[in-house]
């Protein structure tokens, strides 16, 4: 027996070895050069951003002007930044939420109000990116990215027209699917595909979206997030669910390509950087928010993520091919089709159940 | 003044397992009202069980339909391992190698780079146009179409233990007291007898730590299945994760794994037993 408890002993190191989470890479950003002197009067800038979301050299050059030290770390969705602020205990001086995920961190009382005098490049900010329904009054958060939700498809090996999400049921392309792997964006489609408001907390409409889910499931390759862009790329599928933003990355490296937001409509997202409460020194929070806001910098970042600015400021500095493609600057009747995730407060549970039996059916 | 000793890994194990443990325990059978208090319940623990004994669609039972899945591919990864593992130890404990501690160095070394980075270098030789299908290609072979499937998972998982199945085995061959392999030629056994009444018996307790330390972390692996699965594979490491990081729910999340802690000590008790029959007999084979 005293055999066996060793074995299961050294088991269990390996088990906690082998789950570490490597999801968050965190790296700094620092040079070596010029910031070790400045740092002594500074605590570091903890930020934590989405994936492919920001043009890294800018933060050494924010580190360079300002002599703040970045701490940078990323996520790859809202309820994984949420997790690491709530129950990891990240103490973050900016992040990057959504829409939805800032209604809930403002609710819960996760963020401070901004000193709206510290960020003067606000003024930069389109008028269509403010006081919208997740900061009605805009205390608390600075818009930075927008975007919407479609399909990307090989244009060589889909004949039909592609203007709903039901060709994702088509079985045609058995095997050839790639699906987001995020409850809310996914299943979001499922319900707009169903006639639903993407912020239903109807049990029955749940219940109907995950059915129809599971009855896709034998057509569907993988559930992944990024990675669906290298897929794509590859030619490892023919049809699958992006961000804009991602369908313009495919399409540069590969123009077989094409995106559309289907006619049912879809989400309509806007990334917004907030303040945590957990912040060290709220006025440096407001120097890189203000600094990420004025257009040379929020055009670096643009051209390098290809995703969608708040900052006309950006936008005018842009080439023209780059304001009249409907792929990173979407048409007004597909904003008109679009819907804004909102919080689904007490239904969290039951629609995080519904996804998890989703990818168990697989 | 050898007592005195010990009393440092008395602390550690009480700070680092035995306090753990509790505090999982501690979680996994209370819950938080509204109001932040704590209060004592059963019902994470029935949550995990629910509709195990009804007919109910696969929804309605999912955690105990991920546990099963989970055990199954585990098995399935111990069993694989056992079967390749076995030989190569036995080649690698034979005497027929000359440089035999290069070899074993050579066995070793990949364990040196992370798993994760391995992981992903898998993904890149299964895709459909990834290194395995062009090479195949190349020579006008059919091509391979495993990424993302229980197939890619499995593999990546035996990929991965295989080196904990191996030393194990190879250290109880190479402490066989070669005399006894003697007498059992001196005595008539031909080879095969030799191994199969001999050899293999006396190497068991390698095997079972083998399938002991390749079972548990395959049971509770979650990275793998992630990558190679394309999160099609939900599994107990899964479920951990998932209540932990994303639902923050730290009471089922723990009901979870309290549930594989149970699973792992039935399991380990089991082969314990099987390892000590075997010592028995190996003591009658004196008489």
């Amino acid at each position: 027996m005293k055999k066996a408890l060793l074995t299961l002993a050294l088991a269990a190191t390996l088990i906690f070895t082998g789950c570490s989470n490597d999801a968050a890479n965190t790296q700094t950003a620092a040079s070596n050069e010029g910031t070790e002197t400045a740092a002594v009067n500074h605590p570091p800038l903890h930020v934590a951003n989405w994936g492919l979301f920001i043009y890294e050299p800018v933060l050494q050059m924010f580190e360079e002007e300002y002599g703040i030290r970045v701490i940078y770390t990323t996520y790859s969705t809202n309820e994984e930044l949420h997790a690491m602020m709530v129950h990891q205990g990240a103490a973050f001086d900016v992040v990057t939420p959504s829409d939805y995920m800032v209604e809930r961190m403002i609710n819960e009382g996760l963020l401070v109000q901004i000193n709206w005098d510290n960020i003067p490049n606000y003024r930069y900010i389109g008028d269509n990116f403010k006081n919208l329904a997740f900061d009605p009054q805009n205390l608390y958060s600075v818009p930075y990215k927008w975007g919407t939700f479609g399909i990307v498809y090989n244009t060589t090996k889909v004949d039909q027209v592609v203007d709903s999400w039901r060709i994702l049921w088509d079985e045609q392309f058995a095997g050839e699917i790639f699906m987001y792997d995020s409850s809310r964006c996914t299943m979001g489609a499922v319900q707009r595909m169903l006639g639903f408001s993407m912020n239903s907390t109807s049990q029955d409409e749940l219940d109907q979206v995950r059915n129809a889910l599971i009855e896709q499931a034998p057509l569907v390759r993988a559930f992944l997030a990024d990675q669906i862009i290298d897929n794509m790329i590859g030619g490892e599928g023919i049809l699958a669910t992006v961000y804009n933003g991602c369908a313009r990355w495919i399409i540069n490296y590969n123009p077989d390509h094409n995106f559309v937001v289907p006619q049912e409509g879809s989400q309509l997202w806007f990334n917004s950087m907030v303040i945590p409460a957990t912040t060290q020194n709220q006025a440096n929070a407001e120097k890189f928010i203000n600094f990420m806001n004025r257009p040379d910098i929020a055009l670096l970042n643009t051209l390098y993520t290809r995703y969608s600015t708040s900052n006309m400021g950006a936008f005018n500095l842009l080439p023209e091919d780059w304001q009249n493609d409907p792929i990173y600057w979407p048409a007004d009747e597909i904003l008109a089709r679009g819907e804004v995730f909102v919080d689904l407060g007490a239904f969290r549970e039951a629609f995080e159940l519904a996804w998890t039996q989703v990818l168990l059916s697989q | 003044m050898r007592r005195l000793f010990t009393y440092p890994y008395i602390l550690w194990l009480a700070i680092f397992v035995i306090a753990p443990l509790l505090l999982v325990v501690f979680f996994a059978v209370t819950g938080t009202d509204t109001y932040g208090n704590t209060y004592f319940t059963l019902q994470n623990m029935g949550q995990f069980f629910e509709g195990i004994i009804d007919d109910q669609p696969f929804f309605q039972r999912i955690y105990v339909v991920i546990t099963m899945r989970s055990l199954r591919l585990a098995l399935q990864t111990a069993v694989i391992c056992f079967i390749l593992g076995y030989p190569l130890a036995y080649i690698l404990a034979s005497k027929g190698f000359r440089n035999k501690p290069f070899l074993i160095f050579l066995f070793i070394m990949p364990m040196w780079m992370n798993f994760l980075v391995r992981t992903y270098g898998w993904m890149s030789i299964l895709e459909r146009n990834g290194i395995m299908n062009n090479f195949l290609r190349l020579l006008n072979l059919p091509t391979i179409d495993i990424m993302f499937t229980d197939s890619a998972v499995l593999l990546g998982m035996v990929y991965n233990f295989l080196p904990f199945m191996v030393l194990p085995i190879y250290t109880s061959l190479t402490k066989m007291d070669k005399r006894i392999i003697e007498a059992a030629q001196d005595l008539g056994a031909n080879p095969r007898n030799v191994f199969l009444r001999v050899v293999f018996p006396l190497s068991l307790p390698g095997v079972v730590s083998g399938i002991t330390m390749v079972f548990m972390p395959a049971a509770a692996t979650f990275i793998i299945p992630n990558l190679l699965g394309g999160g099609q594979f939900f599994l107990l490491g899964n479920l951990v994760e998932q209540q932990f990081m994303l639902a923050g729910n730290w009471h089922f999340g723990s009901a979870v794994a309290v549930v594989m802690i149970i699973l792992m000590i039935v399991s380990t008790f089991i082969l314990s037993r099987f390892d000590r029959q075997e010592e028995v007999s190996e003591g009658g084979m004196r008489l």
